[in-house]
């Protein structure tokens, strides 16, 4: 074993409880997040093997992904997505979870909101869930990763996941941000730079002041994104502002285990002169806020910026590619990016619907009003303690004033499974993740950008410039 | 799951690269709570001209005449060649339940988001990876001879054509392969080191009882 080792070899190494000549590994996984999609034929296939679950005080359960966001008293309308939801319900009752938040409940909310806030997801943690985006977790200096309902069942089953060791990626980021630049810009930023499959095959770290100056949402966020720039898991050391979010969390250690855990966590950083693999370099004071333009995230440029030309791209894939999104988007090659108007307005998902998201959105919309042509411009909290937490600072009377939908919390239209979608054609300003085609709606066009500038966007109709206009 | 040792079957070219999950079968059909039925909305939204919902009678649905895969001379495909990074976007796997439910037993890339590529060969589903060359030069065969068919031998890692123009050795993991030509469920190999990880857990909750 090397001496000087990264994050990310101290989180395998600890948790691997054999491996193969060749590093196939077993890889012992402390906490399993467990959701409504990706569960019911993991649970099935267990059932039908007849085997049990190892070790369900591993697992902590909620609803999110098709769970309606307005009219809770009405329950689940649609008949489909009612039997996923009460499938893991049913699951739940015969089996046993750690904790389990369902339909309604106060703490019920996207399971990448719910984890953290919770205390479930502790430092040195393995954590998995069957959604790639539980690379958001590691912002916990923990090795979190997205698997598929086969792996949902195998960690079931055995506690254990099979995996082999990935290459490791420093993401170095000097300086800070500048005030109305946020940890989505960042994001953003780094995938426009390496691309949708920059960090394929590797697991990111990322690091440097302009992380440690993060706050624990904005390091969410970021780890968040990792996927979208290909890679599986994303991750940040373990630091003050890590053991201040978890003190008095629910579910997070007490007294002397307290203690002991915060001096372990302290551990959980890459040792000076670790190898990586690949090492990127990014400078906080040149990013600025971001605006997706296309069909993949990479597809970004600055809000100053312009819809790019495909004349000008010398690859033929590529430009193929650009062509397609644009046409996708509706959108002429060299249209400024602020003179793009927007139908709707998306403020949540696991990327951006933390308290400190809501704050910033809450910030640019008090005192003024969401614009006549903007359709719908709604705010869903990540969880029901978000919720309250904003309704606590009166958040919520800032977004209705302003003339935003405030609603009940959940994955809403960041995928569009519940009744939350945009129709073809219509174009949204949204703070998830994803530009898919057809991710929020059949023939629905996306742009990602940051929850200040979302908001800055409803009440202006098209984007602007977060830092200038506010 | 079915051993997977040998493949011969019709190429459908897809050119586009980073096909993504939405795209691959869209959310609205992830609803199930089944793992199979997948295969009629796999493409869905570049499939059919209308908007798929689940419950639709896919048989009656107006087809997008200009999407590959709807074209008679690639009916009955069973491998996918595809462009770089495919599969990429969510975790799901009911992107390779859909590929593996319409009938593809192969799919020939550059380059696989990761998450695809592992949940694939958990279904029987063999992702083969070809130098960018080698995939350009494949899309070519199957766009110029119609009928285009290749073999892929997944003991002897190679895939060739029938007519014999091309052939590339291609490089899988070796406990991957095992598992695969053996037809090996990976829960119950396991299983079999339960003690291990009984060992394991003792240790681990012992150092770090918080986590207990
Ligand atoms: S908010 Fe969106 S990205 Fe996050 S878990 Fe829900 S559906 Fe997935």
């Amino acid at each position: 074993m090397p001496l000087a080792r990264t994050l990310y070899d101290k989180l395998f190494d600890s948790h691997t409880v054999r491996a193969e000549s060749d590093g196939t590994s077993l890889l012992y996984i402390d906490r399993h997040l467990v959701h409504e999609v990706t569960s019911p034929q993991a649970y099935e296939g267990l059932r039908l093997a007849a085997r049990k679950p190892w070790r369900t005080r591993s697992i902590v359960a909620t609803a999110d992904h098709n769970t309606p966001t307005t009219h809770w008293h009405e329950g689940i309308r649609d008949p489909i997505s009612r039997t996923q939801v009460e499938t893991l319900d049913d699951n739940i009752r015969a089996t046993g979870a750690r904790a389990y938040f369902p339909f309604r409940d106060r703490r019920q909310g996207i399971v990448h909101v719910i984890g953290p806030e919770n205390g479930a997801t502790l430092p040195g943690m393995t954590v998995v869930c069957g959604d790639s985006h539980t690379s958001t977790h590691g912002a916990f200096a923990c090795l979190a990763f997205g698997i598929g309902t086969s792996e949902v069942e195998h960690v079931l089953a055995t506690q254990c996941l099979i995996a082999k060791k990935s290459k490791s990626m420093l993401v170095h980021v000097d300086n800070r941000l500048s005030r109305g630049v946020t940890a989505k810009d960042l994001a953003l930023a780094i995938i426009g730079r390496i691309g949708t499959a920059g960090g394929t095959g590797y697991a990111i770290e990322f690091g440097g002041p302009g992380i440690r100056a993060l706050s624990m949402e904005g390091r969410m966020t970021l780890c968040n994104m990792a996927i979208e720039a290909g890679a599986r898991a994303g991750m940040v050391a373990a630091d003050d502002v890590t053991v201040d979010y978890l003190r008095g969390r629910p579910l997070a250690p007490t007294g002397a285990d307290w203690d002991r855990a915060v001096a372990h966590w302290r551990t959980l950083h890459s040792d000076a002169g670790a190898h990586f693999d690949a090492t990127v370099v990014v400078d906080a004071h040149e990013v600025v806020p971001q605006v997706t333009w296309g069909t993949s995230p990479e597809m970004v440029v600055p809000v100053e910026g312009r819809v790019p030309d495909p004349d000008r791209e010398k690859d033929p894939t590529r430009r193929e590619g650009m062509e397609r999104a644009l046409k996708y988007m509706g959108l002429e090659p060299n249209t400024a990016i602020t003179d793009i108007r927007l139908d709707k307005i998306f403020i949540g998902s696991c990327t951006n619907s933390r308290i400190e998201d809501l704050r910033m959105a809450a910030a640019i919309a008090r005192g003024r009003r969401v614009a006549p042509t903007v359709r719908v411009a709604m705010v869903v909290p990540g969880s029901g303690l978000v919720k309250a937490q904003a309704e606590a600072e009166g958040l919520d009377r800032v977004f209705k004033d302003a003339g935003f939908e405030w609603r009940e919390p959940g994955c809403s239209m960041c995928l569009a499974m519940n009744d939350d979608r945009l129709e073809p054609g219509e174009r949204c300003a949204s703070t998830s993740n994803r530009n898919f085609e057809g991710r929020q709606g059949a023939g629905g066009r996306t742009h990602l950008v940051s929850p200040a500038m979302a908001a800055a966007a409803a009440i202006t109709g098209h984007f602007v410039d977060v830092r200038r206009q506010f | 799951m079915q051993p997977f040792r040998q493949v011969t079957g019709l190429v459908v070219p897809l050119d586009r690269a980073n096909v993504d999950t939405d795209a691959i079968i869209p959310k609205q059909f992830l609803k199930s709570i089944k793992r199979s039925g997948f295969g009629p909305n796999l493409f869905d939204e570049w499939r059919y001209l209308d908007i798929g919902q689940p419950g639709m009678d896919n048989a009656t649905r107006p087809l997008n005449p200009d999407f590959v895969l709807n074209q008679p001379r690639y009916k009955g495909a069973t491998i996918l060649l595809a462009r770089r990074n495919f599969g990429c976007g969510s975790s799901r796997e009911h992107a390779p339940w859909a590929l593996a439910d319409y009938g593809f037993r192969a799919i020939i890339a550059p380059s696989y988001a990761d998450i695809f590529h592992n949940n694939s060969y958990k279904n029987g589903l063999l992702p083969v990876i070809l130098p960018e060359s080698a995939v350009d030069r494949l899309f070519h065969e199957a766009a110029a001879f119609p009928g285009f068919t290749l073999t892929i031998d997944l003991e002897a890692q190679r895939v060739h054509s029938a007519n014999g123009n091309v052939g590339y050795d291609f490089d899988v993991d070796p406990f991957r392969k095992h598992c695969l030509v053996n037809g090996l469920d990976d829960i119950g190999l396991t299983l079999a080191h339960a003690d291990d990880i009984r060992a394991f857990e003792e240790r681990h909750f012992r150092e770090q009882p918080w986590l207990a």
